[in-house]
């Protein structure tokens, strides 16, 4: 079952449309990647499904509680990471979590027991006592994502988790979110594409207020689809190579990049179906006994599948 | 109505988070007693009058001091998404904030109480005008706060929020003002008379509680926490 439900979210600002009639499902153990660029809806899309904003049109139900009509519900089932992760900053880390702690119903004798958990989680045990706004930006956010685990939630909702956080505890929060993805259902935005790869078993690409793609990122460069490309360099000692490789069924053009020096020449081979090519290239090269230095074939990766999907219109 | 609490305690305790309210209570206290002191010996009598005269004065200023952050300082840092996306509901975010200043200010009057001490020990004044006086203090400055509050939720500029509170609180005030009821239509007069928070405050502190002041008192800070209610619903 969906553990959130979402159909035909539509809000405006004034006359720019920023999410525009969205409709998706996510199911416990998923880990959706909302990927954009700037301005694409992704946070508003996030602040509706948070009861932070109220749609225009479209509604959206969270572990069975609608957005509008039960809103109360909804925040208590989701935990939220606002962009760049706002906080109390005249407070210190404890008595900040306590807050929320006491916000979220969670029972007296429990607190103690739960904060220390998320000071452990979260490694915030160094600045345990500290005011928050003397904290850098890496633990401020660290403090947020306790915010946000500190009732347990079944939904996370986390807008660019990552950012301001330096590459070891990017790889930190990102195996966390993976590790909570397990039990729970993860949306997280991002304009950082390897995060993606690296955390989500889903992505919506979003664009100008829509879904342009979804998908796991498997599927997503299916649909991107297009030519892989092949770099072949080879010997052949003199031998016309353009001629033989483009005799390939699945090969649509190649072309010679460079003269290599001891007699190596660089082709790019533009294919269908990278698999088949890659092998018939090889046949050929052993047929004809040319040396080959170099087969490499480029898969398309998410980068330029992204570019492709939101640029398309443009 | 739970969640007030947290809320109420997290305000309470931010006033103390850093040296404001202790440069404000001090600056408070020691403006009102010297501005009620510097008469008292001149005249010699023993009655707070002069003081309970000055409060809503005082108040006018130093009550847009106790509100204005508690909305725009939310919206300015961004923990308002914060706040509104916790389970909390938005009449429960209002009266945690108003209770907490509510509290603050209670906290500053009862500072004043040496002063009916000093007059009480040099004299013998009316008890009943000085309880009268600090419940008409207590009633006007929640009427204020109300006020404050609710336009600092209008702005996130804390500035903005302190101007507009002063010059609104003043604008209400003086409705009943005589200067002002000179220049209006016969008919609107006891209308006007009865809107100004000031004629309410001196009926109440010449220590005469009568119903009607209370029913006044009570609709101005109420019709303003709904009018914050729904302004922050609105934002939504």
């Amino acid at each position: 079952m969906a553990l959130i439900s979402v159909r035909n979210l539509t809000k405006t600002f004034g006359s720019t449309l920023a999410v525009d009639d969205i409709t998706f499902d996510v199911s416990r153990g998923e880990v959706l990647g909302f990927l954009g660029p700037n301005a694409a809806g992704k946070t508003t899309t996030m602040r509706m499904l948070t009861c932070y904003l109220a749609p225009d049109r479209g509604s959206a139900t969270l572990a069975g509680h609608d957005i509008l009509d039960d809103s109360l519900e909804v925040r208590r089932r989701v935990g939220y990471l606002p962009e760049s992760a706002p906080l109390y900053l005249d407070m210190d880390v404890v008595s900040y979590l306590a807050f929320v702690a006491e916000v979220r119903g969670i029972p007296r004798a429990e607190t103690r027991q739960r904060i220390d958990r998320m000071i452990e989680t979260c490694g915030l045990q160094r600045v345990i006592g500290r005011n928050i706004g003397q904290l850098s930006k890496g633990y401020k956010q660290r403090v947020g994502l306790a915010q946000t685990l500190i009732h347990d939630p079944d939904i996370l909702i986390l807008d660019e988790p990552t950012t301001g956080l330096d590459p070891s505890q990017i790889i930190e929060i990102r195996e966390l979110i993976k590790e909570m993805g397990k039990q729970r259902t993860v949306i997280l935005s991002t304009h950082i594409l390897p995060e993606v790869e690296a955390t989500c078993t889903r992505v919506l690409i979003i664009n100008e207020g829509r879904i342009v793609a979804s998908g796991t990122p498997q599927e997503l460069q299916a649909i991107a689809g297009g030519e892989d490309t092949i770099y072949v360099s080879v010997n052949s000692a003199g031998e016309p190579v353009d001629a033989k490789l483009a005799a390939i069924s699945s090969v649509t053009s190649v072309s010679r990049i460079t003269d290599a020096a001891g007699g190596y020449v660089r082709y790019l081979v533009k294919a269908g179906d990278g698999e088949d090519t890659a092998e018939a290239i090889f046949r050929i090269a052993v047929e004809n006994t040319w040396k080959i230095n170099e087969l490499h074939r480029q898969r398309l990766s998410l980068e330029d599948i992204f570019l492709k999907l939101t640029t398309r219109e443009t | 109505m739970k969640n007030a609490l947290p809320i109420f305690k997290r305000e309470f305790a931010s006033y103390f988070n850093s040296p404001i309210a202790y440069i404000y209570l001090t600056v408070y206290l020691g403006l009102s007693s010297w501005l009620f002191l510097k008469g008292f010996f001149v005249i010699g009598e023993a009655s707070m009058r002069s003081f309970f005269d000055l409060v809503p004065w005082i108040f006018l200023f130093f009550i847009p001091a106790i509100t204005m952050r508690l909305w725009a300082e939310e919206k300015k840092v961004g923990t308002m998404e914060l706040l509104m996306t916790l389970p909390i509901t938005d009449a429960e975010a209002v009266i945690g904030k108003f209770l907490a200043s509510f509290s603050f200010l209670l906290l500053s009057l009862s500072l004043t109480l040496v002063l009916p001490i000093v007059v009480a020990s040099l004299g013998d004044p009316d008890a009943g005008q000085i309880a009268g006086g600090y419940l008409g203090c207590v009633l006007i400055g929640a009427a204020y706060l109300a006020i404050g509050l609710f336009i600092s939720s209008l702005t996130e500029n804390q500035i903005v929020a302190f101007i507009v509170s002063v010059v609104g609180i003043f604008g209400l005030f003086i409705l009943g003002a005589d200067f002002v009821l000179f220049g209006i239509p016969d008919g609107l007069v006891p209308v006007f008379s009865f809107l100004g928070l000031g004629g309410h405050f001196d009926s109440v502190s010449r220590g005469v509680v009568d119903s009607r002041d209370l029913v006044y008192y009570f609709s101005v800070i109420g019709f303003f926490l709904y009018l914050n209610v729904k302004s922050i619903e609105a934002k939504r």
